[in-house]
């Protein structure tokens, strides 16, 4: 049963989107929803479990062998993934229930959690195939389903948000298509354990150095590293307060996996940063992101929007570490994924009890909020302060190693700027807190209290986790090493 | 078990659980917590060593290291923290003392770090229980200044951050102990540590900060910033010359701010700069007892300066008052209050038989035996000056001078008992020396009773006390006319000094304005571009965001083929 976990984590949530639809009366498309992502946890924790030792677990779909068959092959890294992801979902959807019932009309609800179900499974998919079509196929899935959940939102500028993000992330899967026909077109295999091994004849080829470009853009797209982020904000300003939660804690980081498999694994670091100027490139990207969007972010008048423009920023961050091509860049970018997922999750969670509550998330409907609603806003406040990276939250620890590794480079004013857009995050992060303790709610505000616990405790779930994932740093912080190790060392 | 637990954890838990809690629990909770924590620090038997360490961010650091320098701080600070909270017991919110203790517990988790990442966690708690005080003074000055000394302290943090990585990053160690200034990652370290210790030129957000704060609240922030501050200094760059440059301009830099001041709280608290400058010296004299002066001195400050602070708070809460020109005459109808303060003075002062004399005297005689004439000279100078500022100035204007004609009672019993407690630890600590030296890190020799110290001390008491009186009427700029040689430092002086200020503030103002006027239209610009409308965040047709990736893509093509 175990040994075929590695199928199960994909197919289990595949099936349960059709069953969702089937099995259509009042809770039961979230009940279904909620099994089957807790179930994909158990397994993720599982394979986790089983590659820690830092063994690589390879399994045949179907029976048919590599390199003609497709390969799932799972390294520390993957099962990683596909603990964040499965984590994830499995947090929010328990917020989902309450939440979207408030936000979607009642006769949706089981498309959406079949959508939301078909998302699970193309982000599952993402992370555990080790087959670069495959990659293609399940970053359709997440994204057809991804598009159809955000157009769900409240808000009638959620469909031309859909749309932009349906033109864009169509762009994005097609250039990443482009680029495997080409390789494929040089190698001959789709395999990416073996075009690890074919490739590396072939780097002078044009071929495989215009293949590289089409599939970093394509990928670069899907992760919206600046100036490529313009699809971003308003997907997650007006998408469904679940959905914006759990794609700003998964999708990206999906794509930002995909960057470090294609990267490191199939083109091989020695390509990608001795032959192809790739860290030069990353570098300047991220710094103009982390800068740019944390301004922008200081400037925005909607909380999720300014969230959404901080996430812009976060991810320049995590790039960051990938240019430094050293292991502590490298392990701080992975753990920085995770910390940044749990964060902005627990964020995003905030952003939904107050459009419970209050119905809206302008800067302006925060005022007396910290009075009004103290658990939520306490939320909110300990989840900022791990997004500014304060000590005790998991932000700290990823600003620490993005820090130190820019140190190892000698790359002091990186370190520098990275602590100076710290101070950013604390200026966005004080507006609101500002907003909430120190202005008083309007005299006719309608009474407002703290959602139900059905919203809490998801909320102060991830936000605990905030504080955990500061202190107890061995889940998050050493598998995040033995994957940067793994993957430098050419795993 | 109990044994190891980190002493500053049962304060920052007792933070935790204080919004929880009704009113009868929590001034239980809050006097009985610092004495526990007392009972941790003393009562395990413990007094030399690394506890235990534990693995964090792939460093085994250790959280609870027992040495003589932390314990006697974290002894302090524990004082420090019953006294406060007996203060605030009935005039506090429950979110200023939840915040207060956070500050405090924090800053004893930082005495007793083992290793500099333990002590930058605590460090950055400390910041943000202090600016969570600050907010607590509940006015919107209070929430300005909050976020000044919040922004400061952020400062700092980066500065002192980059320094610890770029330390660690070179020495792969992570262990605090002494340090050589002499490469860039340990000048920042020092850069940072000087910030919380309220050096020129970052030391304006004490004077700015502290006095918006309640008045129970300012006798918190009075004790721990600038303390820990020292107390890292004192570990860690014990004989660094630079700090004897550094602390000698505090010095005086506090005597003339405080000179000037109005505002009683803002006196005290240009006050802190100046006696934080004499510890200061202290460590940069570096020698055995110039470390012990500075330990026993930081000791005895954070006792008359809470005591102080809360003499002047009693005041502030009673009258709702806080310039000398409004106030005086007080000690006809605050009896108490007017003679803890008078008390709180005398040890500022230095005074025989009061615990300042004790613990200063120890650092100018240091400097004497290292033979540095200059700084022993500017030193002594800066005793008479600390007693005109502090020793005469606070307890001259507010309880005597003219009468005000206020006549507002003592304060609450509890304010009343947290002011004769800290008041008998002052002359107790003068009269007998003896305990608080043998807390000192270093065995102690010195005898501060000798017919030359007290003498010497009175003598220059005694004139500084008389120059006071003489000048009077400077110190309260009464403009009367009569034409004699007197006018010319009557009148003209205080004219020329006038002018010369007028001058300044103009310049400032000049300077200043601009800098605003400058600052606001980058701000304005900024929002240009970077406003929910700007051209770096509005939605663009989708037709130009896919015109972006296009321009990407062929910038990595040309990059490849390049």
């Amino acid at each position: 049963m175990i040994a075929q976990f590695p199928a199960l984590q994909v197919v289990i949530p595949l099936l349960g989107a059709p069953l969702c639809i089937i099995l259509r009366r009042g809770a039961l498309p979230w009940l279904i929803a909620l099994l089957v992502s807790w179930a994909a946890l158990a397994m993720a924790a599982t394979l986790l479990s089983q590659v820690a030792d830092g063994e690589i677990i390879s399994y045949a779909l179907g029976g048919w062998l590599a390199p003609l068959g497709i390969e799932y092959r799972i390294d520390t890294l993957n099962a990683f993934m596909l603990l964040l992801v499965a984590g994830t979902s499995s947090a929010v959807l328990p917020f989902a229930y309450k939440s979207v019932a408030k936000e979607i009309p009642q006769d949706r609800h089981y498309l959406f959690y079949s959508g939301f179900l078909l998302m699970l499974t193309g982000l599952l998919g993402m992370a555990i195939t080790g087959d670069a079509f495959n990659v293609f196929v399940f970053i359709e899935i997440s994204s057809l389903s991804s598009y159809a959940m955000i157009a769900m939102g409240r808000d009638r500028r959620a469909l031309s948000a859909a749309f932009t993000y349906l033109v864009m992330g169509t762009v994005g899967a097609t250039f990443f298509l482009i680029g495997v026909g080409l390789i494929y077109a040089v190698t001959g295999t789709l395999n990416m354990a073996d075009l690890a091994e074919r490739l590396p004849p072939l780097y002078q080829s044009r071929t495989v150095l215009a293949a590289f470009a089409f599939i970093s853009v394509g990928i670069l797209l899907k992760l919206a590293l600046f100036p490529l982020h313009l699809w971003l904000p308003n997907a997650y300003t007006y998408a469904p307060s679940v959905v914006t939660a759990f794609l700003a804690a998964t999708a990206t980081k999906v794509a930002i996996y995909l960057l470090l498999r294609f990267g490191y694994t199939v083109f091989g670091a020695e390509f990608v940063f001795n032959i192809v100027p790739a860290s030069e490139v990353l570098l300047t990207l991220a710094l103009a992101g982390v800068i740019i969007a944390s301004f922008v972010a200081i400037f925005q008048s909607d909380v999720k929007r300014l969230l959404a423009y901080s996430s812009v920023a976060q991810i320049g961050y995590i790039i960051l570490g990938i240019s430094y091509a050293n292991v502590t860049g490298l392990t701080a970018s992975i753990v920085h994924i995770f910390n940044h997922a749990v964060t902005k999750g627990a964020l995003f969670l905030v952003m939904g009890c107050v459009a419970y509550a209050a119905g809206a998330c302008r800067l302006e409907s925060f005022a007396g909020l910290g009075k009004r609603m103290p658990l939520t806003m306490a939320a909110f406040v300990i989840a900022g302060l791990s997004l500014i990276g304060v000590p005790l939250t998991a932000g700290f620890i990823s600003k620490w190693y993005l820090v130190l590794g820019a140190m190892e480079k000698g790359w002091w004013p990186v370190a520098a700027v990275i602590l100076a857009t710290s101070l950013l995050a604390a200026v966005y992060v004080w507006r609101v807190v500002e907003i909430a303790y120190f202005r008083d709610a309007p005299a006719d505000a309608p009474p407002l209290s703290d959602p139900p616990l059905a919203l809490l405790v998801p909320t102060w779930v991830l936000t605990g986790a905030c504080v955990y994932f500061g202190i107890e740093t061995s889940l998050s912080l050493g598998f995040a090493e033995q994957a940067a190790i793994q993957l430098m060392g050419g795993g | 078990m109990i044994s190891g637990l980190p002493p500053g954890l049962i304060l920052i838990a007792g933070a935790v659980a204080i919004p929880f809690v009704g009113p009868t629990i929590r001034k239980g909770l809050v006097l009985a917590l610092p004495v526990l924590t007392l009972a941790l620090i003393w009562g395990t038997g413990i007094d030399a060593g690394t506890v235990w360490s534990a693995p964090f961010m792939g460093y085994a650091v250790s959280p609870v290291r027992y040495a003589p320098t932390g314990m006697l701080f974290a002894t302090v600070f524990s004082i420090m923290a019953f006294g406060g909270a007996l203060f605030a017991l009935r005039s506090a919110r429950p979110s200023e003392m939840a915040a207060a203790f956070l500050y405090a517990g924090s800053a004893i988790g930082v005495v007793f770090a083992g290793d500099l990442i333990t002590l930058f966690v605590f460090w950055e708690i400390m910041a943000i229980g202090s600016t969570m005080v600050v907010w607590n003074g509940s006015s919107d000055a209070a929430r300005r200044a909050g976020l000044r000394y919040a922004l400061i302290h952020f400062f700092g943090g980066i500065v002192l951050m980059i320094g610890l990585i770029g330390h660690i990053e070179a020495t792969g160690s992570i262990t605090f102990d002494v340090m050589q200034a002499d490469a860039w990652p340990r000048w920042l370290i020092l850069a940072g540590f000087l910030i919380n210790a309220g050096a020129w030129p970052l030391s304006s957000w004490i004077p700015d900060a502290y006095p918006e704060a309640s008045p129970a609240g300012m006798v918190f922030l009075s004790a721990f910033t600038t303390k820990t501050a020292v107390f890292v200094l004192l570990v860690g760059f014990p004989g660094t010359q630079a700090l004897i440059y550094v602390g000698l301009f505090m010095i005086f830099y506090g005597i003339i701010y405080a000179l000037l001041e109005n505002d009683m709280r803002r006196i005290l608290a240009y006050s802190i700069v100046n006696q934080v400058g004499f510890m200061v010296v202290g460590i940069g004299i570096g020698t055995e007892m110039a470390l012990n002066g500075a330990a026993a001195h930081a000791f005895a400050h954070i006792i008359y300066k809470g005591l102080l602070l809360m003499s002047a708070g009693s005041v502030l809460y009673m009258t709702g008052k806080r310039k000398c020109s409004d106030l005086g005459g007080l000690f006809q109808s605050m009896p108490i209050t007017a003679t803890c303060g008078i008390i709180g003075a005398l040890a500022i002062s230095a005074f025989p038989l009061t615990s300042g004399f004790i613990s200063k005297s120890m650092i100018n005689q240091s400097a004497a035996d290292q033979h540095m004439m200059v700084v022993w000279l500017l030193l002594t100078a800066a005793s008479a000056g600390v007693f005109l500022h502090a020793g005469i100035k606070f307890p001259w204007f507010v309880f005597f001078q003219k009468d005000s004609g206020l006549r507002p009672p003592d304060p609450p019993w509890n304010m009343r008992a947290a002011m004769i407690f800290f008041a008998a630890l002052c002359l107790l600590i003068g009269v007998f020396p003896q305990p608080l030296y043998a807390l000192l890190p270093a065995p102690v020799a010195f005898v501060p009773y000798t017919g030359a110290h007290v003498v010497g001390q009175l003598q220059l008491l005694l004139f500084s006390g008389l120059a006071f009186f003489l000048l009077l009427p400077l110190m309260k700029r009464t403009l009367t006319v009569s034409l004699d040689v007197d006018w010319l430092y009557r009148r003209a002086a205080p004219a020329v000094i006038a002018w010369i200020a007028r001058d300044l503030r103009e310049l400032s103002d000049g300077v200043l304005g601009g800098t605003r006027a400058q600052v606001g239209s980058i701000i304005d610009s900024m929002a240009h571009y970077h406003g929910p409308a700007g051209l770096l965040a509005r939605t663009l047709p989708t037709g130009r965001t896919v015109f972006w990736v296009l321009v990407i893509l062929a910038a990595f093509l040309v990059f490849n083929f390049s």
